[in-house]
């Protein structure tokens, strides 16, 4: 079951497999491995099927586009009518949603049935899947160790083949650093380009939805369904439709790779470092030369995150009060007692810790020391990446500083989970395309991911870069060996 | 900086989460280890530098005042369906005024 979305595009195209077949095996290999993973928190089979059946329909008139057909799961953070959205969070447990993000729609007029909601850390807020309310994500390479957050379940599932793509977000790294830790392929968008309208919000300056998929071109694919102007989210950008996949097959003949020598420091696994180091030379014999740069603020990008996105999500989370929708406690005084015993029972640990800073932050005689400073230093950390975008095309590093760890390693000290994505959060202050793919395996077997960064719109360059780069090594087609019991 | 047991049960206040004591001692030390990492901030020298508030400097679109979807049927029956309690049509919340 580890097949691109090509290839079943294929299968549906020569009419060697419906979708409604498809999602039949799909479903029934979730219904086999999730007792063990936890990669979804809902399935509903017969919902599943229909629009299997709606798609099948549309194939037989002749109708629908290349994906028509194919199967996908859909991260828990999206709303999508009819079907329960949790975000993760008991305060979102039983919360059907009455209509879809425009990511959903999307997929819907593209006629690509939902095969469920994965598992996710509660509001999008953590690093190895572990706040989820629904209890962790395992790691298909390791049932002992985390897959990564946020978008754990969408990671998790792709790697074990329990279905061929996934959607996740991406807020400090919840794409990319799932992606590395289960050996799949991600990518976070630049600022804009998918609509964050129904995608539940955590921090709004920084939040992008964008594909989990086997390979790039897989990426490039979903990016065509899921990208484009929506007027209903404020910052979505109006630009002319791209072809994501226009410049996959270019060579790599002249590239300009940055290396940034903050990204090979202090703190970098070795094991990591050598998988990388490796790539480095893969892409040389590919036609691209490599260039020294230097991000002397990203450093700095941990700290600035952790005060704007907190305050953010501060703000954000204020909504969930128990009067409209989700979780209200059983009981209570007076309507102050209601919102707080709502709140506490409702949000798990990790939410009202970044709850509490934020509202710390943000609270008279503090903001300008932390909320103003943390813009500030994120206008430097963008304007280092302007810099270096002078002297090189892509910039390329690991996308997390060790491969990953196990359930429990990280939970007791907040501040160490907040470090897994020390490669990963300014791309998210600058606004930036970023991505990850496999680029080898330490010696337990589990996974290292190989971090590109692109300038503005770059997201067409970037797939071309990880397609040459997956035609000439093998990685990112090696699965887990995991035994349907 | 250190945060006190009652700066965190003041935030918490503000935040409207309820936190006990024994509780607050645990968010007291955590929030400390945060704000530990986020000090690092203030070494740094930012006179001169324009705030970025947003992704790419990105400002937030205005739309006219008016319903974008008029002809959209009434949906108060499928919103309030996930509604912790309503009555005809309005939300119920605890008596505000006495």
């Amino acid at each position: 079951m580890n097949h691109t979305l090509k290839r079943l595009s294929s299968l549906l195209a020569e009419g060697k497999a419906s979708s409604v077949e498809l999602c039949q095996d799909y479903l029934a290999r979730i219904a086999s491995l999730n007792p063990t993973l936890n990669a979804f928190v809902t399935t509903d089979p017969e919902r599943t099927l229909a629009e299997a059946r709606a798609a099948d329909a549309l194939r037989a008139e002749g109708k629908g586009g290349a994906l028509a057909g194919v199967p996908v799961a859909h991260k828990d953070i999206f709303c999508a009518e009819g079907w329960r959205t949790t975000c993760g969070s008991r305060m979102l447990a039983d919360f059907v949603s009455p209509y879809d993000a425009h990511v959903i729609e999307r997929f819907k007029a593209a006629a690509m049935p939902c095969l469920g909601k994965t598992n996710m850390d509660e509001f999008a807020m953590g690093s190895s899947n572990e706040t989820s309310f629904f209890g962790p994500v395992r790691n298909p390479w390791d049932t002992a160790r985390v897959p990564g957050g946020s978008s754990g379940g969408s990671a998790a599932c792709v790697a074990a083949g329990l279905a061929p793509a996934a959607t996740g977000t991406d807020t400090g790294g919840s794409i990319r650093q799932p992606a590395a830790l289960c050996g799949i392929t991600g990518l976070k968008p630049t600022y804009g380009v998918v609509s964050r309208y129904g995608m539940i919000a955590f921090a709004s300056s920084l939040d992008q939805a964008g594909p989990m998929a086997r390979d790039a071109e897989d990426c490039a694919l979903l990016m065509n369904v899921m990208a484009g102007f929506d007027p209903r989210d404020s910052t979505s950008l109006e630009r002319d439709t791209e072809d994501y996949a226009r410049d996959l097959d270019k060579p790599l003949t002249g590239l300009r790779v940055g290396l940034p020598r903050e990204f090979f420091g202090a703190g970098l696994g070795a094991e990591t470092a050598a998988a990388v180091e490796a790539a480095i030379g893969q892409l040389r014999k590919l036609g691209a030369t490599t260039v020294d740069i230097g991000l002397p603020n990203s450093r700095l990008s941990v700290a600035a995150y952790y005060v704007l996105a907190p305050a953010e999500a501060s703000s954000n989370l204020s909504r969930y009060d128990g009067v409209r929708y989700g979780y209200r406690a059983p009981e209570y005084t007076d309507l102050t007692d209601m919102y707080e015993r709502t709140r506490a029972e409702g949000f798990g640990a990790e939410v009202k810790r970044r709850i509490m800073i934020g509202t710390y932050v943000l609270s008279h005689g503090y903001y300008d020391a932390y909320y103003l400073q943390a813009q500030k230093l994120r206008r430097l950390i963008a304007r280092d990446f302007a810099e270096a975008f002078r002297q090189c095309d892509v910039i390329l590093g690991p996308t997390a500083p060790t491969t990953a760890f196990r359930l429990g390693e990280k939970t007791a000290d907040p501040v160490e989970m907040y470090l897994s994505d020390i490669y990963t959060i300014a791309v998210n202050l600058a606004g930036l395309p970023g991505m990850s793919l496999p680029c080898g395996f330490d010696g337990q077997g589990l996974p290292i991911g190989l971090q590109l960064i692109g300038d503005y719109f770059a997201e067409a360059r970037m797939l071309n870069v990880a397609h040459q780069y997956q035609l000439a090594t093998d990685w990112h087609a090696r699965a887990p060996g995991l035994d349907a019991s | 900086m250190s945060l006190s047991h009652d700066d965190v049960k003041r935030i918490a206040r503000l935040a409207r989460i309820r936190v006990d004591d024994d509780e607050a001692a645990g968010y007291r030390d955590q929030l400390n280890g945060i704000f530990g990492l986020i000090e690092e901030m203030q070494a740094i020298d930012t006179r001169g530098v324009e705030p970025m508030a947003h992704a790419r400097d990105v400002f937030q679109r205005l739309r006219a005042d008016q319903p974008d979807q008029p002809d959209q049927t009434d949906r108060r029956d499928a919103f309030q369906a996930v509604a912790p309690q309503v009555e005809d049509g309005l939300y119920l919340v605890p008596k505000v005024i006495e």
